[in-house]
């Protein structure tokens, strides 16, 4: 198949999928068949074109001219390719939990689950694939519009509210600030396009390039930087399964990456780091990391926890653009795969807690390790990547942020770095260790009939918590990837 | 034959109307309206098809050159026009028959179809004419079938929604006539384009200008700009939903036409923005009714009267594209006009069938319909979307022309605004989804079904368009550019 049918194949294949599912919802089996094996098609098809971007090859495509010569087109380089393999390869294995989850908890309205799930993938690929901000803007509404029913599957008034601060957050800031910014990069430099070294160079001066990169790190609300970033802590009334890859991988990763490519591809590093207006943009993420972590320790909902830690996981990436050096941006990109397989991994042990346990909160969770041994030591496993301690994948993204820091020669930046690895350590490791070590609270013996989750959670946890580890290993691919991308 | 084509234009929905006024029966009747709006699309495409080819197509009613003669005159904006006014009709035509029948008395329907070719051929004949005392008649023919197609429904308010609106329009028909009458006795002639050339020499003197006020006024009236506005919340409200629906997707859009026309054609760019706050005045009056009426739109039990508020709104953006007086924003102005009429015909066409189906169009009566009728409701939410302006729909297009016209013009602060009223949008839009997917039926909606295909499919071709158009701009804005260019180009 030739480059640019199979880019189209990415977008066409998770998008034909969810019709096929919509179609087959009366047989449950044949449906999450078709899920399952639409993810595996869809993982080939990225594998190949990751094996022709390593080739050194940028396939593209394009589609139609729909506004001032600006056309609806795709193109494949490392940073996009990264995305699209860690979004499309984790789809699999949270399709494999998502079955666990949903049957276990009788979800109802499996099959709308499934459909906006696809769609919600088929938005990943074109925003990982876009060529101009004019596209990456179209499949990121997208991308938004399609998991609002996610968020709101539960359909109480709680899961509404979340949904209407969802949508509102996301939409406000893409609509008011992501939007004009992008016409005015139009207006400006008079191209949309991603291109090597930025266009906005020699085209804007000081004060522009400021607003300008305040309308883009706020605008792409889904990177979740404060204080937009409320959205998030909210969008957890969402099934777990939601939460670990639209909220811990897709969509918020969708943010990041966005903001990498915008400094990357339409600022220049260069460029942003000579007009001195990368500062201020570094400063807010480091305050979002450290601010984040604290809010994540007063929280007992296991879920809130983790999403507070998500958004300042999410900020690491904005540090790694911000820097706007070689090695950070190498951090930043290597980070988007590393947190992927350890947050995840979290999310579905936290699924998988709820399914079996019916817990929700940290606090009752004591002593629950030694029925559920094999969830909590993959809980212990994604919470080692999170804070970058080996053997884990986590280390290496974090090894290279902080010397994209010294080589910007941000010392405090390195400090944000050290300090957020201490408070990870405390608020997330006391949670396995309590579950393992300490004694059930009296009122609540550990009824005995929990065990673990079932089989198919287990296997995807399985899966992710290994991944997390191959990662230490092998962080060869991952590396590479984020060193192509071609800066200058 | 084919250079006859502009009068037949006009002359056959006239025709069809007094055939329809003599018809025992309704169905009759619409048979014959149904007849007369499928044929008007192909003249109206074989109208811009030679506009496209040969440019500007001048036809001598009765053979009397102008300026003493009548003349039509169809160039790319007017044929544009009487494309989207007949394809509307077209389209709304098959889902008529249903909803006519359950919402007007048996004895008016024919009286209906009647009115509504009527309206139809004002309509047309207001774009198509080149003579500023005819673009009068056909304004009046158009308003009064108006009047009526707002009284003949069931609901008694409609009654006074008509009365109100008949002596605002009759308001703005004396302006505008006041507005001719000034320029004629100025100029000598009513040829639009006479008048034009006559202008240049005598230049934008007193009188002159006060003419422009008392048309842009008259204009306004009938367009509903903010605050002009007020007829049309209670007409859209009370009217038929079929009369709602084809008001909505063209009477409001020529009256932009007339306006275009006249401070395009007529006086010129340099004598409307040269020493005039014409274009201060409708940016002011454009943003007021975004934000304005948006924000009383969010405040609507009747989705009926929110959209009606909406289309205020929506109507603010249209102005603005003009006022903001260069060809990005006019191309922005222009293809909203295309866009807003789909979509808020295809919204309108949606609360239609929930109408035919439960009898109302309460937010509250809506509680879970999302379920119980789940295409009509998948059109809401698309033409909703496009309301708001996601990229991917129509919407979105207009607004990016806005948006960059007015940044190109150095107005941040316009495009800031731009996008900001559109999260209004959300807020309103936002209210009647989370009603028809989150709550539970009651009522009659708890049976309630699609509604039948002959209203239904008309509704998902339109809802289709909001798609289609977002990303094939061919016929939208490259027309609409195609057509600022021209008008931006002054009187030929």
């Amino acid at each position: 198949m030739s480059s640019s049918g199979l880019i189209i194949s990415a977008l066409a294949l998770p998008a034909f999928g969810a019709c096929l599912i919509a179609l087959t919802r009366r047989s449950p089996n044949v449906r999450e068949g078709i899920t399952l094996i639409t993810g595996a098609a869809l993982l080939f098809v990225v594998v190949q074109l990751f094996l022709a971007v390593s080739a050194g090859e940028r396939p593209e495509a394009s589609l139609i001219t729909v506004v001032q010569g600006i056309d609806i087109a795709f193109a494949v380089e490392p940073l996009g390719m990264l995305f699209a393999l860690v979004a499309s390869g984790l789809w699999i294995v949270n399709s494999i939990y998502s079955i666990g989850y949903m049957r276990g908890n009788d979800e109802p309205r499996q099959t709308q689950f499934y459909v906006c799930f696809a769609i919600a993938i088929a938005s990943t690929m074109g925003i990982a694939f876009s060529k101009n901000l004019f596209t990456l803007f179209l499949f990121y509404e997208l991308l938004t519009l399609s998991t609002y029913p996610l968020v709101t599957h539960k359909g109480d008034e709680n899961a509404r509210r979340g949904g209407r601060i969802y949508l509102l957050i996301l939409l406000s800031t893409s609509m008011l600030l992501l939007l004009p910014a992008i016409i005015a990069t139009w207006a400006i430099s008079g191209t949309v396009e991603f291109s090597v070294g930025g266009i906005l160079a020699g085209k804007a001066d000081g004060a522009v390039v400021g607003i300008l990169l305040a309308l883009y790190a706020f605008g792409i609300g889904k990177a979740a930087l404060m204080p937009v970033h409320s959205w998030l802590p909210n969008a957890m009334v969402a099934p777990t399964p939601v939460s670990a890859l639209l909220h811990a991988v897709a969509v918020v990763k969708a943010g990041v990456f966005s903001i990498l490519k915008v400094v990357v591809y339409i600022f220049g590093i260069d460029f942003l780091s000579s007009s001195g207006q990368n500062q201020w943009l570094l400063y807010i993420a480091g305050a979002t990391v450290i601010l984040s972590s604290l809010i994540a320790m007063t929280k007992d909902n296991l879920k809130a926890r983790l999403a507070y830690s998500t958004v300042s996981q999410l900020s690491y990436i904005v540090l790694g653009a911000a820097l706007a050096t070689s090695l950070g941006i190498v951090g930043g990109t290597m980070h988007i795969a590393m947190h992927a397989a350890g947050k995840i991994t979290l999310f579905f042990c936290a699924g998988a807690i709820y399914t079996a346990a019916h817990k929700t909160e940290i606090s009752d969770l004591s002593g629950l390790g030694r029925v559920m041994p094999f969830t909590f030591a993959a809980f212990f496993i994604g919470a080692l990547s999170i804070i970058g301690l080996p053997p884990t994948g986590g280390l290496w993204s974090k090894w290279y942020l902080a010397l994209g820091a010294l080589e910007a020669d941000q010392v405090i930046i390195v400090a944000v770095l050290m300090l957020s690895s201490l408070l990870n350590i405390a608020y997330l490791l006391p949670i396995p260790l309590k579950a393992f070590f300490g004694t059930p609270k009296k009122k609540q013996k550990t009824s005995p009939e929990i065990k673990e989750a079932p089989l198919a959670c287990l296997i995807a946890i399985g899966i992710t918590s290994l991944l997390c580890v191959v990662l230490f290993f092998f962080p060869g691919p991952v590396y590479d990837l984020a060193s192509m991308i071609k800066l200058r | 034959m084919m250079q006859h084509l502009p009068a037949l234009q006009v002359v056959l929905p006239l025709l069809g109307a007094v055939f329809c006024a003599f018809m025992p029966r309704g169905a009759w009747a619409g048979a014959i309206a149904l007849a007369v709006s499928w044929i008007m699309p192909v003249i109206s495409g074989l109208l811009l098809a030679q506009v496209l080819q040969t440019g500007v197509i001048s036809y001598h009613v009765g053979g009397w050159p102008p300026p003493m003669g009548i003349e039509y005159r169809v160039d790319i904006l007017s044929a544009f026009i009487l494309m989207l006014v007949s394809v509307m009709g077209a389209i709304l035509m098959p889902y008529a028959r249903l909803s006519v029948a359950k919402e007007i008395s048996a004895r008016n329907q024919p009286y209906f179809y009647c009115m509504y070719l009527l309206c139809m051929t004002g309509l047309l004949g207001i774009t198509i004419t080149g003579d500023a005392f005819n673009v009068f008649v056909f304004l009046e023919v158009s308003s009064l079938s108006t009047y009526v197609l707002i009284a003949l429904g069931r609901d008694r308010r409609g009654l006074l929604a008509a009365y109100q609106y008949l002596v605002i329009g009759s308001i703005g028909a004396t302006l505008y006539v006041i507005g001719i009458g000034l320029l004629y006795s100025i100029t000598g002639t009513l040829n639009l384009v006479d008048i034009a050339s006559k202008l240049q020499t005598i230049g934008a003197t007193a009188p002159v200008l006060i003419a422009l006020g008392f048309l842009i006024t008259g204009i306004s009236l009938k367009l509903a700009l903010f605050p002009l506005h007020v007829w049309l919340p209670n007409a859209y409200t009370y009217a038929p939903s079929v009369a709602t629906i084809f008001l909505a997707g063209t009477a409001t859009k020529v009256a932009v036409y007339l306006l275009l026309r006249i401070i395009f054609t007529v006086y010129g760019v340099g004598t409307t923005s040269d020493g005039t706050p014409l274009s201060d005045i409708f940016i002011v009056l454009s943003v007021l009714a975004m934000f304005g009426a948006s924000i009383v739109a969010c405040f609507q039990d009747n989705v009926k009267r929110m959209l009606a508020y909406s289309s205020v709104a929506q109507i603010g953006y249209i102005t603005l594209g003009i006022a903001i007086l260069n060809k990005t924003g006019l191309t922005g102005g222009i293809s909203h006009l295309f866009n807003h009429a789909i979509m808020k015909a295809a919204l309108f066409m949606v609360i239609g069938g929930i109408f035919y189906r439960i009898g109302s169009a309460n937010i509250a009566n809506l509680a879970g319909i999302g379920r119980r009728m789940p295409l009509t409701m998948a059109a809401f939410v698309v033409a909703g979307l496009s309301i708001i302006g996601a990229p991917g729909t129509a919407g979105f297009i207009s607004k990016w022309y806005l948006v960059s016209g007015a940044m190109e013009k150095g107005w941040w602060w316009l495009g800031l605004l731009i996008v900001a009223s559109s999260v209004l949008s959300v807020v309103y839009i936002g209210r009647v989804v989370e009603a028809a997917y989150f709550q539970t039926p009651n009522g009659e909606a708890e049976k309630a079904t699609d509604m039948p295909a002959s209203m239904l499919l008309p509704t998902l071709v339109l809802a289709a368009a909001c798609i289609w158009f977002g990303f094939d701009t061919r016929l939208t804005a490259d027309i609409a550019a195609q057509a600022a260019s021209y008008l931006l180009g002054g009187a030929q």
